[in-house]
């Protein structure tokens, strides 16, 4: 059993074959930890995208709400202005003090344009780095959600570093001494929702995607228009059962049937329950452990391809190389 | 009809293969002089692309390169098919190439000083980040820690590599990861940015050098101009995205010429170097 299995008690799926592994600890939660679980109820790839993207969806200060109690919104980044895109603050989570950041899209044309459609700009992602440094040095849980298309790409954005301010993300929370659980709720879009998206537990939603570029994106990309976007989706393996297949996240939180936009109330219950439980799982772990486990989780991405390295073959004499050893091998006949 | 005198001026003829037209001035240079120049315009001092190999060999003291992990290569973690499978893709390039993978690393010697370098190469798709890159930068970074010498990277790259979806997109926060770590053990790193460096390479390793250097009118920036006009509807305006521009905005500590960088990167190393410690990065 692995050291990131030993921490989160048996949370991820055991490797083919092993006859480790302990659904019962996420059973408790009702999460679901292994994508066959998932084939009876999986959708195409294209509609796990609109699904995903449904305005209607709970977004994050909705589900801070219905989730955590005692919300109290902290804003600005302490150097430029305070983006409309990232929320955050204390709030409690069953009694206890947490620190919440999460990407916030709008329920509305009008909401999204206040909003910015969920995409940040750099200083919204220096203002969750400070939010960051606030539960570290309080020793508070880090809880973060995400939702976004992207990070804003615009003028602005490549003005004020938006590479940089994402990179810096990202180092904190790969370096940030205290718990952190990640939890997609809808549309983990690239980099800009990697800037949430390191902790030593991802969740995501049923229905929620994450991917390397959005599927317009890649369609522009690869087939030079942007309406090839659902022959992307299908190439990108972006839903929440592919990316419990690849070890992306951790385990999935069963939405309602028919999605997480019908029925509020009950998404948000279960978005809680599997936070409570994980929280109280990593809250047993020493800090240290949390952060080598932490650092394994992602060095272990990506498999390649290694030669074993074997010695060469020993260099034949002169006289049984090449041309001259067909010369021999042709006078016997 | 107008009849050409066959003993008259001919126009001058450039044959593409021994002539590069420089994009920037319009000046015709020619090839065997413009390598001896390391790919610099004689006249204008525009910088063109710099394969990989030739950029080991202007950063590496001579005969110090000691190239790791070459024969590291990609699978194909998600089956991915676009006009053409991935490891297609990837046999093509590396036909290309003569390369496993998009970057190459090794332990050098720059200006006397001992180093981990890693070079990305811009042309094995792009120098797009997938596993390898990210596991050979990681690794790059890891020995760098080990044995405690400074790791210098130059980034040319699109970003992630699609073909590897999320998995590539990873790579970005596990080479932040081992960079993190150098950071807190006090080893030096320093990035050169050069033509191209954008996307999720910006966005992770590449930005976070204790010194970023750049190389003058590299282009450089979170998004690629498909992606934005394709988001906002609208086209950067021209210049955005160039090393002067990140200078001016504070995201590069200097735009270095070609010929100058390897000096500066060993005059920033030296400095960084403890007293005593010869060589030697203190805790």
């Amino acid at each position: 059993m692995s050291m990131i299995d030993r921490i989160v008690g048996g949370l991820r799926p055991p490797a083919p074959g092993s006859t480790a592994g302990n659904g019962h600890l996420a059973a408790d939660a009702g999460l679901i930890v292994d994508a066959s679980e998932m084939t009876a109820r999986r959708t195409t790839p294209w509609m796990a995208v609109q699904t995903a993207r449904n305005i209607t969806r709970p977004h994050a200060l909705e589900v801070i709400a219905g989730a955590f109690e005692r919300f109290q919104e902290l804003h600005g980044d302490r150097s430029f202005r305070d983006d409309p895109a990232i929320v955050g603050g204390i709030a409690e989570l069953d009694g206890r003090p947490v620190v919440v950041v999460g990407q916030q899209k709008g329920a509305s044309t009008e909401e999204n344009i206040q909003r910015n459609f969920g995409m940040p700009h750099p200083e919204g992602y220096r203002k969750a780095i400070r939010l960051y440094r606030v539960a570290e040095k309080f020793h508070l849980p880090l809880v973060t959600l995400v939702d976004t298309p992207g990070a804003y790409p615009g003028p602005e954005g490549e003005e004020r570093g938006q590479a940089e301010s994402i990179a810096s993300a990202i180092r904190a929370l790969t370096t940030l001494a205290t718990p952190i659980v990640v939890v997609v709720l809808g549309e983990g879009g690239s980099g800009g929702a990697l800037a949430l998206g390191v902790g030593d537990i991802v969740l995501a939603l049923e229905n929620s995607i994450y991917s390397v570029i959005s599927p317009e994106g890649a369609a522009a990309i690869l087939f030079r228009s942007a309406t090839e976007a659902e022959r992307a989706a299908q190439a990108m393996r972006l839903a929440a059962p592919d990316l419990l297949e690849l070890g992306v996240v951790d385990a999935l939180i069963p939405e309602p049937a028919g999605g997480a936009h019908t029925d509020h109330d009950a998404t948000t219950r279960a978005i809680k329950t599997a936070l409570v439980a994980q929280l109280d799982r990593l809250a047993r772990v020493p800090v240290a452990d949390l952060l080598s486990t932490r650092y394994e989780r992602f060095r272990a991405f990506g498999t390649i391809l290694e030669p074993p390295n074997e010695a060469p073959a020993p260099r034949r004499p002169w006289w049984a190389r090449g041309s001259v050893r067909d010369l021999f091998l042709r006078m016997r006949i | 009809m107008r009849l050409r005198n066959p003993f008259g001026r001919r126009p001058k003829e450039f044959p593409s293969h021994l002539w590069t037209q420089c994009p920037s001035c319009g000046e015709m240079l020619f090839n065997k002089q413009l390598a001896r120049n390391l790919n610099v315009c004689t006249k204008c001092g525009h910088h063109f692309k710099l394969g990989a190999k030739e950029r080991v060999e202007i950063l590496a003291d001579p005969r110090s390169f000691r190239e790791t992990d070459a024969d590291l290569s990609s699978t194909d973690p998600l089956g991915f098919v676009d006009s053409k499978p991935y490891p297609e893709r990837i046999a093509a390039a590396q036909a290309k190439t003569g390369r496993r993978d998009a970057v190459i690393t090794g332990d050098a010697a720059l200006a006397g000083i001992p180093v981990v370098l890693a070079v990305m190469d811009f042309e094995f798709m792009g120098g797009s980040m997938g596993g390898v890159v990210g596991e050979k930068v990681t690794r790059a970074a890891e020995r760098a820690l080990a044995e405690r010498k400074p790791l210098v990277i130059v980034a040319a790259s699109g970003g992630a590599r699609m073909q590897e979806g999320t998995i590539a997109l990873m790579q970005m926060a596990k080479t932040i990861g081992a960079i993190a770590r150098l950071d807190a053990a006090g080893i030096p790193f320093v990035t050169v940015l050069t033509d191209p460096t954008t996307g999720g390479v910006l966005a992770s390793f590449a930005s976070l050098g204790d010194i970023v250097l750049a190389e003058p009118g590299a282009l450089i920036g979170f998004s690629g101009a498909r992606v934005t006009s394709e988001t906002i509807g609208e086209k950067l305006p021209t210049g955005f995205q160039r090393a002067e521009f990140l200078l001016e905005h504070g995201f590069v500590d200097q735009v270095v010429p070609r010929d100058q960088l390897k000096e500066r990167i060993g005059f920033f190393l030296n400095a960084f170097r403890v007293a005593g410690q010869d060589l030697r990065w203190s805790l």
